[in-house]
């Protein structure tokens, strides 16, 4: 993808070693803590998103290319529609006279 | 089930159209055999990846399915045009609104912008066919397969009859049983998948196809709108996709997204509904704003004024399409707060809108302007579609708006709204890209006809709506009082409808003349136009350009042209690598159809047996290794000097 390089690929072991630590980390908070299930869902929620950041950013090459800026507006328009959709829509339903 | 069930029977009008359908189908049949043309038809029309075939066969569905939704709204306008007629039944009224609203706008609107779309875009943009030419087709073919599917429905098994927008609890099985409602669950979905795959190939195809030096601030404005009406069209749709695979669980399975009982909740449907339904209006609107901007800025021999503003608008547009769904629902005991934020969104709508219309009064000011056919639509547009709009803000406040919610007001709005924003874009459009598409130009004389007797005979059928609108006459009401006084008003609605009727009469007249007595003389560039695709022939070669423009600066082609540097050089030529046809979207077309068919009347045995036929389709589709074929120079070379002379 992108241009030759000869150093070492110092990006890609980062990404590589914290995509394991996170799970890692989200099987230990899971089975090795006292949290109640929905803190932990949380915390695990957390560690998706930043899996995700890191895949993106560290293996799939976002920002690279002719396209980077494309594929950031991209998602960040993607994500705001689904927190539209989803928030919209509870905050829509939960707070008329369906709330009462 | 009986026979007697499976047809609609009791019914004259009905039993006129069955054997109206079966003898033109039959008809049909005979003319193809006897002209010998079945090996015609399926060569160059039902396997055809070229996108101006897709395109030309998306305005023909198109101007079919305008046909018979606008005999819909005829009966309509038949049965109000006077107070306590017999003419149709309320269930009869209640299945002619249904079937009018979705086909006028998924079966009529959507594939005639697509259709111009697939004819303009590629050609606007120096391509020689869209990304996917195959997913092409397979749109098409889909959204044929479904549009055909949607209008068995009157004859066969009862058409649906909750509306449009088919609200729960009522158009769920327990209010509405029998199959009427899976027509509308199946075939949108269906048409909807297609469309979900147009938006995704038109996004690809812009983004990646545009020819050399097209940044994105060259781009025409035709093919910014079209850009972002595709986003939309990925973004909205597949809410749509998920609502109405619900409603098929709910209706087909028993489950309970949106009954009243056991948890549903019907409000959900709603709020998913609008949630695709308003951005759908933005995706028919924009492109139509695309057309408009291209056609004013041809015939006042002006550059589009404020290029850049108009595509911020365009952008701004589509980013508030997202935000305003509630509008279309405030009384349905929202919090307070709730509507006054969809009132704010709703109202800065009109903010990049303004920006838009005095963009194009401004193009039109100190221009040369020809009154050619389709500048008259777009001159009519302007005022009608201001009335449409400010109409629009009114019901945009909430207080306001449970005074006219659900009244004739309301329909009035969208259909001021709708008519000029769509449809007399299209119109404009066939008028302008036509010589692009058949080489010769509609008759314009024939073109005043039908742009006066439409133009005016809208305004006659929905200016009287506002009235009575306002008078508290609600919506999908299908016979009235003589003491409410609306009959003079809806009397002279429905001699509006006539004369509406008589304007696309005028339209099909000026096709059938204009095939026969024509002359083929159009040239390349009858407008003296300021986009690419007047830079080759007319009608477009099946490979668009001999050699990929390459492109300078914004409206290269008019500057080209006024300093004389068009032309083509023998040198340049290249063998041009092109698709080749493909039978696989045309049967998954019909596949999909026989299983929706199964499904609308619940033989799942049957759905299931013929599913098998999608799968055949899909593993056709993936084992076809054709990577296309290349046309010799020599071909090209004798192709383009049929039109150009002798080449550089």
């Amino acid at each position: 993808m992108s241009a030759k390089s000869n150093h070492f690929p110092w990006n890609l072991l980062i990404g590589f070693l914290l995509s394991i630590a996170l799970t890692l980390l989200a099987v230990f908070v899971k089975f090795y803590t006292d949290f109640s299930s929905l803190v932990i869902l949380w915390i695990i929620g957390a560690f998706a998103i930043f899996q995700a950041l890191i895949q993106l950013f560290m293996f799939m090459h976002v920002t690279e290319g002719k396209e980077g800026v494309i594929n950031i507006v991209n998602i960040v328009y993607s994500v705001f529609l689904a927190l539209v959709i989803v928030f919209g829509s509870i905050w829509v339903l939960t707070s008329g006279h369906a709330a009462h | 089930m009986s026979l007697d069930e499976f047809f609609v029977t009791g019914d004259p009008l009905i039993l006129g159209s069955q054997i109206a359908i079966g003898l033109t189908m039959i008809g049909l049949l005979a003319l193809i055999t006897y002209l010998k043309r079945w090996k015609w038809l399926w060569n160059e029309w039902f396997t055809t990846v070229d996108h101006k075939k897709i395109g030309i066969m998306y305005i023909i569905s198109g101007v079919l399915m305008f046909f018979r939704g606008g005999v819909d709204g005829l009966l309509m306008k038949a049965q109000t045009s006077r107070p306590e007629l017999d003419f149709l039944d309320a269930q009869h009224y209640d299945e002619i609104f249904t079937t009018h609203g979705v086909i006028m706008i998924l079966f009529m609107a959507m594939p005639m912008l697509i259709g111009i779309m697939n004819v303009v875009v590629p050609l606007q943009i120096g391509a020689r066919d869209v990304a996917f030419p195959k997913l092409n087709a397979l749109s098409f073919w889909l959204f044929f397969a479904a549009a055909m599917l949607f209008n068995v429905s009157f004859v066969i098994g009862g058409s649906p009859d909750a509306g449009w927008t088919s609200y729960f609890p009522l158009a769920g099985k327990e209010f509405t049983p029998g199959v009427g409602n899976n027509y509308y669950a199946i075939a949108i979905q269906i048409a909807g998948i297609g469309t979900l795959m147009s938006g995704i190939n038109f996004v690809v195809t812009i983004i990646k196809m545009r020819a050399p030096g097209m940044s994105w601030m060259k781009m025409p404005i035709f093919v910014w709108t079209s850009l972002i009406t595709s986003i939309i069209i990925v973004a909205a749709f597949p809410i749509f996709t998920v609502a109405l695979l619900y409603m098929s669980m709910d209706r087909l399975f028993g489950t309970h997204f949106f009954t009243v009982a056991s948890g549903g909740d019907p409000m959900l449907w709603l709020n998913l509904f609008w949630l695709w339904g308003h951005p759908e209006v933005y995706i028919v609107v924009l492109p139509a704003f695309g057309m408009f901007s291209e056609v004013i800025a041809t015939f006042a021999r002006k550059n589009l004024y404020g290029y850049k503003s108009m595509v911020f608008a365009v952008a701004g547009i589509a980013f508030l399409s997202m935000l305003v769904w509630v509008h279309h629902f405030y009384t349905m005991g929202n919090s307070a707060a709730v509507n006054s934020i969809f009132s704010l969104t709703t109202m800065m709508i009109a903010i990049p809108t303004g920006v838009k219309i005095f963009n194009w009064l401004f193009t039109l000011r100190k221009g040369r302007i020809e009154f050619s056919t389709s500048m008259l639509w777009a001159l009519a547009f302007i005022p009608c579609f201001t009335i449409g709009g400010v109409t629009g803000v009114m019901l945009a406040m909430a207080a306001a708006d449970y005074q006219y919610h659900n009244t004739m007001f309301l329909v009035a709005h969208f259909h001021y709204v709708l008519i000029p924003g769509v449809v007399f874009a299209v119109f404009a459009a066939l008028y302008y890209w036509w010589p692009k598409m058949f080489g010769f130009k509609l008759n314009e004389k024939i073109g005043k006809w039908h742009f006066w007797l439409f133009v005016i005979g809208f305004n006659l059928t929905f200016m009287p709506m506002f009235f009575v609108g306002l008078d508290g006459m609600s919506r999908r009401l299908y016979t009235y009082a003589e003491s409410t006084g609306w009959g003079a008003w809806l009397g002279v609605s429905a001699v509006g409808s006539l004369i509406m009727a008589a304007g696309f009469a005028a339209l099909c007249y000026n096709i059938y003349w204009s095939f026969r007595y024509a002359k083929r003389d159009a040239g390349n560039d009858p407008w003296n136009a300021r986009t690419l695709e007047w830079s080759t022939a007319s009608p477009a070669p099946h490979y668009n350009f001999a050699v990929v423009p390459k492109v300078d600066r914004l409206d290269d082609f008019w500057h080209k042209k006024k300093s004389g540097k068009l032309g083509l050089k023998k040198s340049e030529l290249k063998p041009v690598h092109m698709p080749s046809n493909s039978w696989t979207p045309v049967f998954l077309g019909v596949a999909f159809g026989i299983v929706g068919f199964f499904l609308v009347f619940e033989w799942f045995t049957l759905a299931i047996i013929s599913s098998v036929l999608i799968i055949i389709g899909l593993i056709a589709n993936s084992f076809d290794y054709d990577y296309g074929y290349h046309i010799p120079v020599e071909e090209l070379e004798e192709e383009e000097r049929e039109w150009r002379g002798e080449l550089k």
